[in-house]
């Protein structure tokens, strides 16, 4: 498989990344970790003439605390995010969905941002990014905005990233003491999940306090399941108290129907899983 | 006390758990794979296919890709005429077989979706690829025949000038045959005062996905032509090159260099290789084709596909009376080289190791718009397996009786071989009781039953069940004359040389292709044995029509059975020759020469000569008897006289997930009689795969087509491969009843694996939910199929797999990609 013939640029700051998009315009395409974009390239599904590297923008990798949040820069590899002791205290679900995602290869390519640039409603960091309320922040040739989760994911592989802008870093609110877990239905190991459900509790004396619960392909985008995670609160931690909210987990989704499962088997694992995910965030 | 006792005694190298010669080099790649030759001025190919199953080719428009950079030549069906030569078909299951012709570019008609429509050639195979996009080739799509079952009915003709697709019917009955009695009046009388179980199981279509792409280089620029091809039988790929294209054996050489796998992938003479050749002789310049993983998916043959309609009849007390098999076998669009002989070889095997006394199978060969399909590991005895191994699980839980003390009651007891079957199979050694008992124990089968009882009896989520195979195979391909009778286009013998160098080394020729197997360790430890040398000064060549010069290559579990043997004879002619010669240089009589652990010497003395000494001797050729011609090296072809029933039980236990219908495995045993073991570690490599294969095809692999008849599971992302993530530590052990078949008492180990674990797994599932009122799941056995059987959703897991792959790659970037013409995908 052999890709159709492109140019090659790999700037080393935001400026200059920018600078290139600004004057290849829609025939250029960012490359970060490429595990998504080379087999899109070599199975010709598409064909830019440019393809900008951002891999030399040692700005855009990393992790750091920044007070009341974790930022993750968007060329931080899976892995690097995955090993984080940072990412690991404070947004422990990340960690969880990094752990299972994809191959050990490919989380050593494969980037934070680029993954969740693409948009594939089956990845697996955009329910926790939304779960936890992440903040996206975008440069553009008007300088840099950052948006709310809830406004990042559009539709199928569609973010309110413009063609002009570049993702740069990740902000994620420090939810310090959670409980989190990913659960994620796979058939084979390397698989983009079936169904996934992210879940981080805050339990207090054995209740849960709050929660939060993103709900992995299961619609065009990553989804918040929202009156499961209000029904929650105040629920005992423990399976059958959980049950009657997992119960929810499907309400107002719109799942695909593929190779792996019809629309109908996703809305019932959704509701296993949630259960499940919960009970394992919470301890239980 | 004589010098040759004071020798320390040379550990047996047959038996010895020796490290593989060719794994250094294979693992990390650094070695003659096809696609790393490059030839001086070497042009490149690249394929236009087509995006249909079925559609009349109305135009094709060469310009564009004409002008494009660096193209050499753009050539069409049309413009290749009769020099593109033919693919043949070298088994028609019967003599009026059906038979559509199969040009390697067709002219004005594909048939499936991927043939080839237009070859670019260039000189880098970026330019050749770039170009194939170029190419404008015109359809009229015409209706396509893809479903089995209303293609066997002649609803669409997938050939219409053929007026059917049905191809052939091929039937087997032991009245008729004198093997047996009536199978209907066994069914009658089962239907008074017995029990008959009728079922129909479906075999699902697979994708042989070896590791190394197809890859063909060409070079016409010598004598001869060569060909390095990535195939399995590089000496049936001659044969079939000058029958078809009229160049003369002799004036083709071809090779197989290191081959990246093939599971039966490989056992076949390919339109990519024809049109490489035709080519490159039309050029008269070096060529490669190296196909895409995507190219692979979709037309590199596919295997199984089959509706397995069966019946089995049996006395209350769980006496089996007898069995019928009705097969429905998709050929995809062509007649493939073994073809309809695939599905054949199960009607030997569906009886198995039990005593029917009656016994029918029919098969009717069907043509479809589809990629055609041919041999995968196994080749139709994992098919028979599975239907009699579910069969009689389903006998034993409509009886209520444990399944293996069903299976006991049935099979041919150790005390009773040789036995002849029901399908007139001469079964040489075995003892199923043994192998059993052995396997039972280490399963703990008892204590895994009583955990069963538990989880039922409690209601719990997560239910357990047990899963038994205990299988038999026929292999080691194979008698010349048997397969004479079964009209099959070519012998079963293999042949052997071994070479006895100046210095001591030994260069061992052999006709059997390995293309991952490990036959250079394997073969080495047989000659080490046979003529005391060391193990490391043994070289096997293999693969290359010019050093060996005749066999009949890698396929059928027969490359140690019968080209093992071929070496033997081989060696042991080595060892003939040279007594006379030891004889003279020792001054002694010829009959009192001894040879053993390398060493001639004459009884009763301490005198003696090593084997290289002697071949050292016979270099120089300065001192060797009269009337001798002056050589040691010797060579052999081996026909069996029968087959080789290689037998084991295969007993899983399988956790299922009621609340998700997710599987899980829990714990594999086997325990497999393939005779004398050469080498340890490579037979559990070849067991461990073997399973893994058998076991993907039960929960995993499934090639599925839309019904616009494209490939849709056409990546690795939906043709669910397991990794080593999904495996596990499957507990290997073995008895065994040498083969008495060939001197050292092997059997064949290459399929065992695969042939055995897929019913047992399937058991397993369908065992842990039995309760709830399930009797099948159909395969792959996905977790909706199992949760919608639980759940009485759908008819009891039976649905096919429907759907799209789901789309992790392609809006990517809401960009119009461009037109893959080189993978026939649909045009954007
Ligand atoms: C076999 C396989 C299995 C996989 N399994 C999983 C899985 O189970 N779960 C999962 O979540 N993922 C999976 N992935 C995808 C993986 O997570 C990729 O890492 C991810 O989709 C893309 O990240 P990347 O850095 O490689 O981006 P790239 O492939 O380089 O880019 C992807 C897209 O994002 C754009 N982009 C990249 N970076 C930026 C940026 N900073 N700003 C703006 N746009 C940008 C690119 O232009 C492109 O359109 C799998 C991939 C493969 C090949």
């Amino acid at each position: 498989m052999i890709p159709a013939p492109f140019e090659y640029l790999a700037p080393t700051t935001v400026e200059d990344a920018l600078a290139a998009l600004a004057e290849h315009g829609e025939d250029a395409k960012i490359l970060g970790g490429g595990q998504s974009l080379l087999p899109v390239l070599r199975m010709r599904l598409n064909a830019p003439e440019m393809v900008i590297d951002l891999g030399k923008i040692e700005s855009i990798r990393g992790i750091r605390d920044d007070g009341d949040a974790i930022v993750i820069g968007a060329m931080t590899t899976h892995a690097a995010v995955g090993s984080d002791p940072l990412v690991a205290e404070h947004a422990a679900l990340v960690s969880r969905a990094v752990d299972h995602l994809a191959d050990a290869q490919i989380r050593h390519r494969g980037t934070f941002g680029g993954a969740l640039a693409h948009a594939d409603p089956a990845g697996d960091l955009g329910a926790p990014a939304l779960a936890l309320g992440a903040q996206f922040v975008i440069a553009g040739p008007g300088g840099t905005r950052t948006v709310a989760a809830d406004d990042f994911f559009i539709d199928l592989f569609e973010t309110a990233i413009g063609e002009d802008e570049i993702l740069t870093e990740v902000r994620i609110p420090k939810h310090t003491g959670w409980g989190a877990h990913y659960e994620k239905f796979v058939r084979v190991a390397h698989q983009w999940p079936i169904v996934a459900v992210a879940a981080a509790v805050r339990v207090e004396g054995g209740v849960i306090a709050e929660a939060r619960v993103g709900l992995t392909n299961m619609g065009n985008t990553p989804l918040r399941a929202r009156s499961v995670e209000e029904a929650l609160v105040g629920v005992q931690a423990t399976e059958d108290a959980v049950r009657e909210a997992a119960g929810k987990a499907a309400d107002g989704t719109n799942p695909p129907s593929d190779l792996n499962g019809q629309a109908s088997y996703r809305k019932h694992l959704a509701t296993v899983l949630t259960r499940r995910a919960v009970v394992t965030a919470a301890g239980g | 006390m004589t010098t040759t006792q004071d020798r320390p005694a040379v550990a047996k190298e047959i038996g010895q758990e020796r490290r593989r010669k060719e794994d250094q080099r294979l693992i990390t790649g650094r070695t003659r794979w096809t696609d790393n030759i490059v030839l001086p001025g070497m042009l490149h190919m690249a394929m236009v296919r087509s995006p249909f199953a079925h559609a009349k080719i109305t135009s094709i428009d060469k310009s564009a890709a004409e002008a494009s950079p660096n193209v050499v030549s753009v050539l069409t069906g049309a413009d290749l005429g009769e020099s593109q030569g033919v693919l043949i078909n070298a088994w028609a299951i019967t003599t009026d077989q059906v038979t559509p012709t199969h040009l390697p570019c067709p002219i004005d008609k594909v048939s499936f979706a991927g043939e080839i429509v237009a070859v670019v050639v260039a000189r880098t195979q970026a330019e050749a690829r770039d170009a194939a996009e170029l190419v404008d080739v015109e359809y009229e799509e015409l209706p396509a025949a893809l479903d089995l079952k209303k293609s066997a009915n002649d609803e669409v003709l997938a050939h219409p000038d053929l007026g059917t697709n049905k191809s052939a019917f091929w039937k087997f009955d032991s009245l008729e045959a004198g093997t047996g009695s009536s199978i209907d009046e066994a069914i009658e009388k089962a239907r008074t005062d017995g029990v008959v179980i009728e079922r129909e199981y479906r075999q699902q279509r697979l994708i042989p996905a070896f590791m190394e792409p197809r890859s063909t280089v060409v070079d016409p620029t010598g004598e001869q032509i060569t060909m390095w091809s990535a195939t399995q039988v590089p000496h049936i790929l001659r044969f079939a090159l000058a029958a078809t294209t009229g160049v003369s054996e002799s004036k083709i050489r071809v090779i197989a260099p290191d081959v990246g796998g093939g599971f039966g992938g490989k056992l076949q003479t390919t339109p990519e290789e024809w049109l490489t050749f035709a080519i490159a002789n039309r050029l008269g310049k070096p060529v490669k084709f190296t196909e895409t993983r995507s190219e692979s998916l979709m037309v590199a043959h596919h295997g199984r596909d089959q509706w397995q309609k069966l019946t089995l009849a049996a006395d209350k007390e769980g006496n089996v009376l007898g069995l019928k098999v009705d097969l429905l076998a998709d050929l995809g669009a062509y007649v493939s080289l073994v073809g309809g002989g695939v599905p054949v070889l199960g009607a030997f095997m569906f009886n198995a190791i039990y005593k029917f006394p009656a016994y029918q199978f029919n098969c009717q060969t069907v043509l479809t718009n589809k990629t055609w399909t041919d041999a995968y590991r196994g080749a139709g005895r994992p098919e028979a397996t599975f239907g009699i191994e579910r069969m009689m699980s389903e006998l034993a839980a409509e009886l209520d009786m444990d399944p293996l003390e069903l299976r006991e009651k049935n099979w041919i007891k150790h005390e009773e071989f040789p036995f002849t079957t029901v399908a007139g199979l001469e079964y040489d050694t075995g003892n199923y009781e043994a192998a059993t008992a052995l396997a039972r124990e280490m399963f703990g089968y008892d204590d895994l039953r009583a955990e069963q009882k538990r989880r039922r009896d409690a209601g719990d989520k997560v239910q357990l069940g047990i899963g038994i195979s205990t299988f038999t195979e026929m292999c080691g391909l194979a008698p010349s004359r048997v397969l004479g009778q079964l009209n099959y286009g070519a012998g079963g013998w293999e042949h052997a040389s071994v070479r006895m160098l100046a210095t001591g080394k030994v260069e061992v020729v052999t006709g059997a292709s390995a293309h991952g197997q490990g036959h250079e360790t394997a073969f080495s430890q047989i000659v080490a044995d046979r003529l005391g040398v060391a193990f490391d000064d043994v070289e096997v060549l293999h693969g290359d029509t010019q050093i060996a010069h005749k066999g009949l290559d890698t396929y059928g579990s027969r490359s140690l059975v019968v080209g093992g043997e071929a070496l033997v004879k081989a060696a042991d002619k080595v060892v003939e020759k040279a007594k006379p010669v030891a004889a003279h240089l020792l001054e002694a009589s010829v009959d009192d020469i001894e040879f053993e652990g390398g060493r001639f010497t004459v009884r009763g003395t301490d005198q003696g000569l090593a084997i290289g000494e002697i071949a050292a001797a016979m270099f120089s050729a300065h001192d060797y008897p009269e009337g001798m011609e002056p050589s040691l090296d010797s060579e052999a072809t081996f026909d069996p006289v029968n087959f080789n029933y290689p037998h084991g039980t295969h007993l899983c236990a399988m956790e299922v997930d009621t609340e998700t219908g997710a599987v899980k495995m829990r714990k594999y045993v086997c325990v497999d009689d393939i005779g004398t073991v050469i080498n340890p570690l490579i037979v559990s490599g070849q067991i461990h795969g073997g399973l893994v294969q058998g076991i993907a095809q039960a929960l995993w692999e499934e090639a599925v087509y839309d019904d616009a008849g494209t490939l849709v599971s056409g990546s690795f992302v939906d043709y669910l491969l397991p990794t080593a993530a999904d495996t596990m530590n499957y507990e290997i052990d073995h008895t065994s009843t040498p083969s008495i078949t060939n001197t050292l008492g092997t059997k064949g180990v290459g399929e065992a694996g695969t042939i055995a674990s897929t019913p047992a797994v399937v058991n397993a599932v369908v065992d842990a939910v039995r309760h709830l009122g399930v009797n099948d799941i159909q395969m792959p056995c996905t977790p909706e199929r199992v949760w919608k059987a639980v759940n009485g959703v759908g008819a009891g897991g039976e649905a096919s797999t429907e759907g799209a792959a789901a789309a992790h790659f392609d809006p990517a970037t809401g960009m119009e990609g461009t037109t893959d013409r080189t993978t026939g995908g649909t045009q954007a």
